[in-house]
């Protein structure tokens, strides 16, 4: 483990930095070939063995199948490549948001948060400012 | 000689691009977004500018993590919108200036700024979006586009310095090519959001709203803003803004805002606009 770092008190936030993303690099990669149509087919018909010809941890491919949007994040995902998987899924960036908040949030709350000016920076700043 | 006629500060969210392919303008959630960027269309139509030089990042798209290039100039012919996983968007190929592109890249690098030369590219959202708003929905976008791309996705960006002095060096490079066109500069991305993690969701309305005033005003001020502080004030994509700073140091130290306008929420990030020119 690196030593710590500034940014580890934001809360909610799990900066893409160099140990990140050594961590996450196939998981991201394969996010990446959903770029492609005839991948994104091939992914459709079998996403266990599609997910095979990455060298993924069992883990990140559990993380994939079960659309764990959190979880891929803590295992290396960044955020533009695990949205890709949410692309393929038929959700947009509010559906992804609200999954991603870990507190139960739906869609509609989500939606209404943004409506409202969005989440607000008080009480958001730092984990120690959270926890208050 | 080549002339800058203006600097534009926008968010290039993918939302507006959708809005704008599939007719939803008039949809009560758009109108007033689409409200406040006509004076921008206007000031677009008149202004006509030959090249827009398009600072922007890519989102996994023409870029993945195999190669990250920090800064990386698009200097081919021609650019095909990317497939972003949806299928690419369905707007006009971006035409490209080459004789212009490698005149900058090579005034960059003598200058300094190791860019990364890019003679095959695909452009995403984060370039034609800002088209989009600019031009709505021509046959041909009514400009040639040099696409700069920088890493704001990977872990440690360029600085807000570093990026401010790249367009300082911009500048040198467009006022030394020895054609007469008119030159916007496009600065993309931001304003706060942040998409990742328990945390999306986050704006911040008093850190945008410092930003423009300062890009006006004291852009230095914004240079001395640390990776964390972005981080923590602007949300983990808010980050974005530093390319803001590129747009700013093309322009003088003394500039005029023509127009800003600023909207919460669009999709999951808040919108801004900023057009700024230099005073005379």
């Amino acid at each position: 483990m690196r030593e710590r770092r500034d940014y580890d008190d934001i809360p909610g936030t799990y900066v893409f930095d160099g140990e990140h993303s050594l961590k996450g690099y196939h998981l991201n990669m394969f996010c990446m070939s959903l770029n492609k149509a005839g991948n994104r087919e091939a992914f459709r018909a079998d996403e266990a063995v599609y997910l095979q010809a990455f060298p993924m941890s069992e883990a990140q491919r559990q993380a994939v199948l079960n659309r764990d949007w959190l979880g891929m994040l803590r295992l290396g995902g960044n955020i533009y490549y695990t949205f890709k998987v949410a692309i393929f899924s038929g959700l947009n960036m509010q559906q992804a948001g609200a999954a991603m908040s870990g507190n139960g949030m739906s869609f509609e709350e989500f939606q209404q948060m943004m409506l409202d000016g969005g989440r607000p920076i008080q009480g958001n700043r730092s984990k120690a400012d959270e926890n208050k | 000689m080549a002339k800058l006629i203006a600097g534009v500060g926008t968010a290039h969210v993918p939302a507006i691009g959708a809005a704008v392919d599939h007719g939803k303008q008039n949809e009560a959630y758009w109108q007033p977004f689409f409200k406040g960027i006509e004076p921008a269309r206007e000031w677009a139509k008149k202004a006509k500018p030959d090249v827009c030089i398009i600072i922007y990042n890519d989102h996994a798209s023409a870029f993945s993590l195999e190669t990250i290039a920090t800064f990386a100039i698009g200097v081919a012919p021609e650019f095909e919108p990317a497939d972003e996983g949806y299928g690419p968007r369905q707007v006009p190929k971006v035409k490209g200036n080459s004789e212009f592109a490698w005149h900058i890249a090579e005034s960059l690098i003598l200058d300094e700024f190791d860019m990364t030369i890019c003679n095959e590219m695909s452009v995403d959202h984060g370039l034609t979006v800002p088209l989009s708003i600019m031009y709505d929905q021509p046959e041909t976008w009514p400009c040639e586009v040099i696409p700069l791309c920088v890493n704001v996705i990977q872990y440690p960006q360029p600085t807000a310095k570093r990026c401010h002095d790249l367009g300082k060096a911009l500048r040198r490079a467009i006022d030394s090519f020895d054609r007469d066109i008119s030159v916007a500069v496009l600065g993309t991305g931001g304003m706060s959001h942040q998409l990742q993690g328990e945390r999306a969701g986050l704006i911040n309305k008093e850190f945008d709203t410092d930003f423009l005033d300062k890009l006006v005003s004291s852009p230095e001020e914004l240079t001395k803003i640390s990776h964390t502080e972005y981080l923590r004030e602007s949300g983990s994509e808010g980050i974005e803004l530093i390319m803001w700073l590129i747009m700013r140091g093309a322009m003088n130290e003394a500039v005029d805002e023509k127009y800003r306008f600023y909207h919460v929420p669009v999709s999951n990030t808040a919108y801004g606009l900023t057009i700024l020119e230099d005073q005379e």
